[in-house]
């Protein structure tokens, strides 16, 4: 087949092409420019968008032997993951910016370009297998990203490859070295990609500014905040609590209401939910409903089994036992054993 | 691949014969031009006869070549350099034309933010031709120095220097000019076009990557970028890069002496290319001067294409062309060139650059033709 490989600069995108490769497809590697004003060299444990990882992608492909260039996507990860961030969180939401990038970026924008210059699939290194158009996850259980690539749609997995999904990470570091890549020991990422000091409060609030509002338990204020934004539900630290708690036992963040400014705290057993209910879903593995299956709640969450019901256009989730501090605006993700079935994005729970 | 065409020659053109025989010879001897016994003094006589080749060719005074590492080197030096001496007087004011190489364009923009001058950008016709009513609005006596190249390097077209720097002069302004492009391609002499600085560099012309020049009068003030040995007249200092200055000669000399017979061959092989490209590619918009522009230089719009996705797809055919500019994390940005003569940024975005030079044959016409159609078709949003 001809792949369209792409390459962050990272080890695990270098490998992908390079088993690409060596598993007898044509390969082109392309590297996407997200940033407007590209820093030049890269800063703490963010895995892109500098010129040097920009350079780590061309020296791998360079090595692995195969034609680069660099594709300006940064108008449409601007518009499709920075200003959704922002808005998601201004309404109330967590969101996922790894989920809407592979949704809006990687699996369209940049896959509807190689579909159209004549590539039939494109490849990428994250940790999870797809067979036959079918999604599951990673041999890594510390490293699967299912749970970001839940998102897509048959059709899209239908043009996606994915060499790492029966390797671990350590295994991804020897094939790395083995093949010569500079990259192999270079650190993972984890970091939100495009806030470069990691401090997702500040970067919020340059962009909303300060909207001071009450925390609030059981209807009586215990403190104030800047911004709604700064809060996300399951958050027990920097609450800037002003009454203790009557049973002297840490506060949480409950829920986040921005309208009326209000952040409300409570006990952890108030966390615990056993009913979430989504948006309308996409189905990567479309299976009948009602459907007795497992269900991810966050990147890298634990699993909880539930039964799935239809609830509009969207999921009722009954968990079988309890999750904790589950966010609006993550995504929940189904899974039938390591098979993803659908994603959905969370609406509320209860 | 098995065979690649080559039509990237504004790029970097191979290096002459001649040129790389002149660096191995001058690499295989040691010595530093400055030291004081015999050893130095032959590799002082290699530089000042290279000095002396560099200079008859061009129109010079052996004493008006300073030797750099590049264009983008001579272009900082001429507008920085200038722009300082000249600014102890009151002058402040750069006047720079908007169709400029970056090496230009940054220097001056990093003038403006850092050393208090002021910038007039000097606009451009649908041609990309400076317009000469504007620059003669824009210049007065508190300009330090006004830069316009010889020869655009994305659509080609030639600016009347000549014309320019009198004009500058009538206001006591020096002019320099970037003819990194036009050097071998163009009848380019130093003291006829009256021009006070200009900017040359080897790997267009023939001559090694990483050895250029900068033309600087005699009279005109320049304080250095560089300080150290006082070397090249005490404004470029740094051990002289013998093999590298060498080559520049040699391969300067060739090329000027051949420029007549290279024009007309490359001109005669460019206009075939239009033509064939516009018959292929019928909705294709050949871009800058039709007449006066360089002679290896083509450049197209393809409405309605990325030029990226046009480059990707011909390189895969192995025909390898430019889309004009590229910042250094690779990233095709639309041409600041273009959207001067006053395009809008998608049809900005849809042009490739030809560039044909020394080594360029009609096979090389042949292969772009053959595969353009297709790849145009294919690229279509």
């Amino acid at each position: 087949m001809k792949l369209l490989a792409a390459m962050s600069g990272g080890v695990d995108s270098a490998v992908a092409a390079a088993l690409a490769v060596e598993a007898g497809h044509d390969v082109t590697g392309v590297h996407l420019a997200l940033s407007e004003a590209p820093a030049t060299l890269r800063s703490g444990s963010r895995g892109c968008c500098s010129r040097e990882d920009a350079r780590d992608a061309s020296r791998a492909a360079d090595v692995i032997g195969i034609p680069y260039y660099v594709w300006d996507l940064a108008a449409e990860f601007q518009a499709s993951v920075i200003d959704d961030f922002v808005a998601e969180y201004a309404a109330g939401r967590t969101p996922n910016p790894c989920v809407r990038c592979n949704e809006k970026v990687k699996f369209a924008a940049v896959l509807d370009r190689a579909l159209q210059l004549g590539f039939d699939a494109v490849v990428t290194g994250h940790h999870a297998r797809v067979v036959d158009g079918v999604l599951s996850r990673s041999a890594d259980p510390a490293k699967d990203q299912s749970y970001v690539l839940a998102v897509l749609t048959p059709a899209q997995l239908a043009a996606t490859v994915l060499p790492l999904g029966p390797h671990t990470k350590d295994e991804v570091r020897t094939l790395a070295r083995a093949r010569g890549l500079a990259v192999a020991d270079k650190p993972d990422s984890h970091d939100i990609c495009f806030i470069a000091d990691g401090d997702t409060a500040g970067f919020l609030r340059s962009r909303l500014g300060e909207q001071p509002g009450a925390v609030v338990e059981d209807g009586v204020a215990v403190g104030t905040h800047q911004g709604t934004y700064g809060y996300t539900v399951g958050q027990r630290r920097g609450l800037g609590l002003t009454v203790p708690a009557a049973d002297g036992r840490p506060r949480y963040v409950l829920s986040v209401e921005p309208v009326s400014r209000t952040v409300t705290v409570g006990p952890v057993a108030a966390l615990d939910v056993s009913t979430v209910l989504t948006d309308p879903p996409v189905w990567s593995s479309p299976r009948p409903l009602p459907l007795a299956c497992t269900v991810q709640l966050r990147a890298h969450g634990m699993v909880h089994e539930c039964v799935a019901t239809a609830d509009g256009a969207g999921w009722s989730l009954a968990l079988t036992t309890p999750a904790r501090a589950v966010a609006a605006g993550q995504m929940a993700v189904l899974y039938d054993g390591d098979t993803v079935v659908g994603s959905a994005t969370i609406r509320s729970a209860a | 691949m098995v065979s690649t065409a080559y039509l990237d020659h504004a790029a970097s053109t191979p290096m002459l014969p001649e040129a790389v025989e002149a660096v191995s010879a001058a690499m295989r001897e040691v010595g530093n031009a400055s030291s004081l016994h015999a050893t130095g003094r032959r590799a002082r006589r290699v530089v000042e006869e290279s000095r002396e080749t560099l200079a008859f060719a061009l129109g010079a005074r052996p004493s008006e070549v300073v030797f750099t590492a590049g264009g983008t080197e001579s272009d900082n030096l001429a507008v920085k350099g200038i722009y300082w001496s000249r600014r102890r007087t009151g002058r402040t004011r750069v006047l720079a034309s908007a169709v400029e190489h970056h090496a230009v364009l940054d220097a001056v923009e990093w003038l403006v933010s850092h050393e208090g001058a002021s910038v007039t950008w000097l606009p451009v016709d649908d041609l990309g031709r400076v317009d000469e009513d504007a620059y003669l609005d824009a210049l007065s006596d508190d300009v330090a120095l006004a830069t316009v190249m010889w020869a655009n390097n994305e659509i080609g077209t030639v600016q009347h220097v000549r014309r320019l720097a009198d004009a500058a002069h009538e206001f006591g302004v020096p002019f320099h000019t970037d003819a990194v492009q036009a050097v071998g391609q163009l009848p380019v002499d130093f003291a006829a076009s009256g021009v006070d600085a200009l900017t040359l560099t080897g790997h267009k012309l023939g001559g090694p990557l990483g050895a250029g020049a900068l033309l600087l009068g005699r009279d005109v003030a320049c304080t250095p970028l560089l300080h150290g040995g006082g070397q090249e007249r005490d404004v470029r200092s740094g051990t002289l890069d013998i093999p590298g200055a060498r080559g520049l000669a040699v391969a300067t000399a060739l090329a000027v002496e051949r420029q007549p017979e290279t024009a007309a061959r490359l001109s005669s092989l460019r206009d075939d290319l239009v033509k064939r490209v516009q018959d292929a590619v019928p909705t294709a918009v050949h871009n800058g001067d039709p007449a006066d522009r360089l002679p290896g230089n083509a450049h197209f719009s393809f409405p309605g294409c990325e030029g990226d996705s046009l480059l990707l797809l011909l390189d895969a055919r192995g025909v390898e062309v430019s889309t004009g500019s590229a910042c250094s994390s690779g990233v095709a940005r639309p041409s600041h060139v273009l959207v001067a003569m006053g395009q809008d940024e998608p049809t900005a975005r849809s042009s490739l650059r030809f560039s044909l030079g020394h080594t360029s044959t009609a096979d090389d016409v042949d292969a772009l033709v053959e595969a353009l159609p297709a790849v145009v078709e294919r690229a279509r949003r």
